[in-house]
């Protein structure tokens, strides 16, 4: 019932002249209107059940959280972590060390000294020790892989602390017990990637300097380590409430097109540029800087003069999100010319945020800039009500080789 | 990467003498944002970069493209004096570097960055004397910072990407 309902408001908002006109909903998104509910997979040897309800300390919305179980390499001693934040903007495994019971194999530099890795986010930096371990996720495995774990023990050299950022290495600054980046890479620094780069150090005692990684000793994708299913994911929720629901489960599926439960489908091949970016044109406008990446957790596009919506009140709880209501329709373009009509709402985040127990929010919206370059960030609610593949760089596909989004 | 091209050269179009000059002279000096044209030879050094300089009509801009592959810009007044920063590519630069005496203004402000709810998202500083913006995601940043009271007259803040 709420689902038919929820047909005849979209309907309205977008398409007021012809309501209940067959067709109205040519162009309209998967995560509303009329096109059918998306087929979520049940749970199976490469599918691994995931959950938007708020996180470890139920504070985060739109934000996904997977179990994943590390292991002692080649051993069964192992350790289930749930609460990991599964992240297609980011490559590889971090764990908090708090989270972390099992003894893991830290993994050396040459000379033998401990490596440790910065990666710097876009408001947050994540700084510890590199680990060794077999990286299971329902029925998959990869084998010895280099994780992260999140830890200021060691204290970040300044060439980690020179964004300025907070570090997000403990649960009060992560709000979740690890992240799963599953984006289209498979290795997180890629190929250079130099002591000059500040992103890999060895650590004598408290003192970190730089070095050189090898592709190989990175942080890496552990979907890309997989034995099957290796080249890349899909995202799976099911569609949102526009008044926001307290929680909902999905799935996150391994492979593309290499079981009967992955197949790309009508699903459309967006490629992307050098810098993992594609196109979202809105009211004639391009934005070539634009991506999806299910960590943020609302979409931020544009600004308020561009959009026409309200900036929450600065400073107070809601602040950096938007806090006015309006419909949307983009068009996405990827670098191989696809394109798609693509259309969503935007509702006062005040209202949203105002059931506290509501975590998965469809119409969570904020700015990203107030100055060009002005973009789209397709955050988690982009995924609600629409399949979204994500096939890593350099594996193939029955929709070509990666890095793509398809959806 | 060819539209970001074309729109820098874009901007430098009606400069009455457009200058472009690759130094590779080094001499050390501190601070960037704020500060005067000898200091970014500092973050040229330290990005490990090769920088182009263009004259547009009331200011140039230098451009470090670093060892990273980040291209940052820094917009230098007729006076001689850094008014703005911005930068593009896979890695952040170094900001404490870039920022010279506005990093701890900025690190002031960004550590307290946000309201009462849990949000990954992009920076937006916006202080009397210093705005900045931090948006894009790993392995593509985009950001830019400026102090307001020193751009010259009839430079606007977008000018600054």
């Amino acid at each position: 019932m709420r689902g038919i309902m929820r047909i005849l408001i979209i309907s309205l908002m977008v398409c007021p002249t012809c309501a209940f006109l067959v067709g109205c909903g040519g162009s309209s998104p998967g995560s509303s209107s009329s096109s059918p509910p998306n087929t979520i997979a049940p749970s199976g040897t490469n599918v691994a059940t995931i959950s938007v309800s708020g996180g470890p300390l139920d504070d985060y919305p739109d934000a996904a959280f997977a179990s994943v179980t590390v292991c002692v390499p080649g051993t069964s001693n192992c350790q289930t972590i749930d609460n990991v934040l599964v992240d297609t903007g980011s490559w590889g495994l971090r764990i908090l060390s708090s989270a972390l019971t099992v003894g893991l194999p830290q993994q050396n530099a040459p000379d033998g000294n401990p490596v440790s890795e910065c990666l710097t986010f876009v408001d947050s930096y994540t700084w510890g020790p590199v680990h060794t371990a077999d990286v299971k996720i329902a029925g998959e495995t990869a084998s010895s892989v280099p994780i992260q774990v999140l830890s200021d023990a060691v204290p970040a050299p300044s060439g980690c602390t020179s964004s300025g950022f907070p570090s997000a290495d403990t649960l009060g600054t992560l709000y979740a017990n690890g992240i799963l980046g599953v984006g289209l890479l498979a290795q997180d620094c890629g190929n250079p990637c130099p002591a000059s780069y500040d992103l890999y150090y060895e650590c004598a005692s408290s003192t970190c300097q730089p070095i050189d990684q090898a592709l190989s000793q990175q942080v890496t994708n552990p979907v890309a380590l997989f034995a099957t299913d290796n080249n890349g994911v899909i995202v799976e929720l099911p569609a949102v409430s526009s008044a926001g629901e307290a929680s909902v489960n999905g799935s996150l599926v391994f492979g593309i097109g290499t079981q009967s439960n992955n197949a790309l489908g009508a699903a459309v091949v967006y490629t992307t540029d050098d810098y993992l970016n594609f196109t979202t044109s809105y009211n004639s406008q391009s934005y070539p800087d634009s991506f999806i990446d299910s960590g943020s957790d609302a979409y931020f596009f544009l600004d308020s003069s561009l959009t026409g919506l309200t900036n929450c009140p600065n400073p107070s709880n809601d602040e950096g999100f938007y806090c006015s209501s309006q419909n949307f329709s983009v068009t996405n373009l990827g670098s191989n010319g696809a394109s798609g009509v693509f259309n969503f709402s935007i509702a006062n985040a005040a209202t949203l945020f105002a059931n506290e127990n509501n975590f998965a929010l469809d119409n969570l919206g904020g700015p990203s800039s107030t100055s060009a370059p002005y973009y789209f960030d397709w955050g988690l609610p982009f995924f609600f009500g629409q399949n979204v593949f994500v096939a890593i760089a350099g594996a193939s596909t029955p929709g070509g080789t990666g890095p793509y989004w398809a959806y | 990467m060819s539209q970001r091209r074309a729109g820098f050269i874009k901007s430098s179009l009606g400069a009455a003498a457009a200058a472009l000059v690759i130094l590779a002279v080094a001499f050390p000096a501190w601070a960037s944002l704020g500060g005067d044209t000898a200091s970014i030879q500092a973050d040229q050094l330290q990005m490990q970069g090769t920088r182009t300089t263009k004259a547009v009509e009331s200011y140039t801009v230098h451009e470090i493209r670093a060892g990273t592959g980040t291209v940052v810009r820094e917009y230098v007044s007729q006076e001689g004096k850094v008014f703005g920063v911005a930068w593009r590519g896979p890695w952040l630069p170094d900001l404490r570097q870039l920022f010279g005496g506005y990093f701890e203004q900025y690190h002031a402000a960004v550590q307290s960055q946000g309201g009462g709810r849990v949000a990954r998202r992009p920076v937006m500083i916006d202080q009397a004397g210093l705005v900045v913006r931090i948006g894009g995601h790993v392995r593509a940043f985009v950001g830019r910072a400026y102090a307001p009271e020193m751009l010259p007259a009839g430079v606007r803040a977008e000018d600054i990407q």
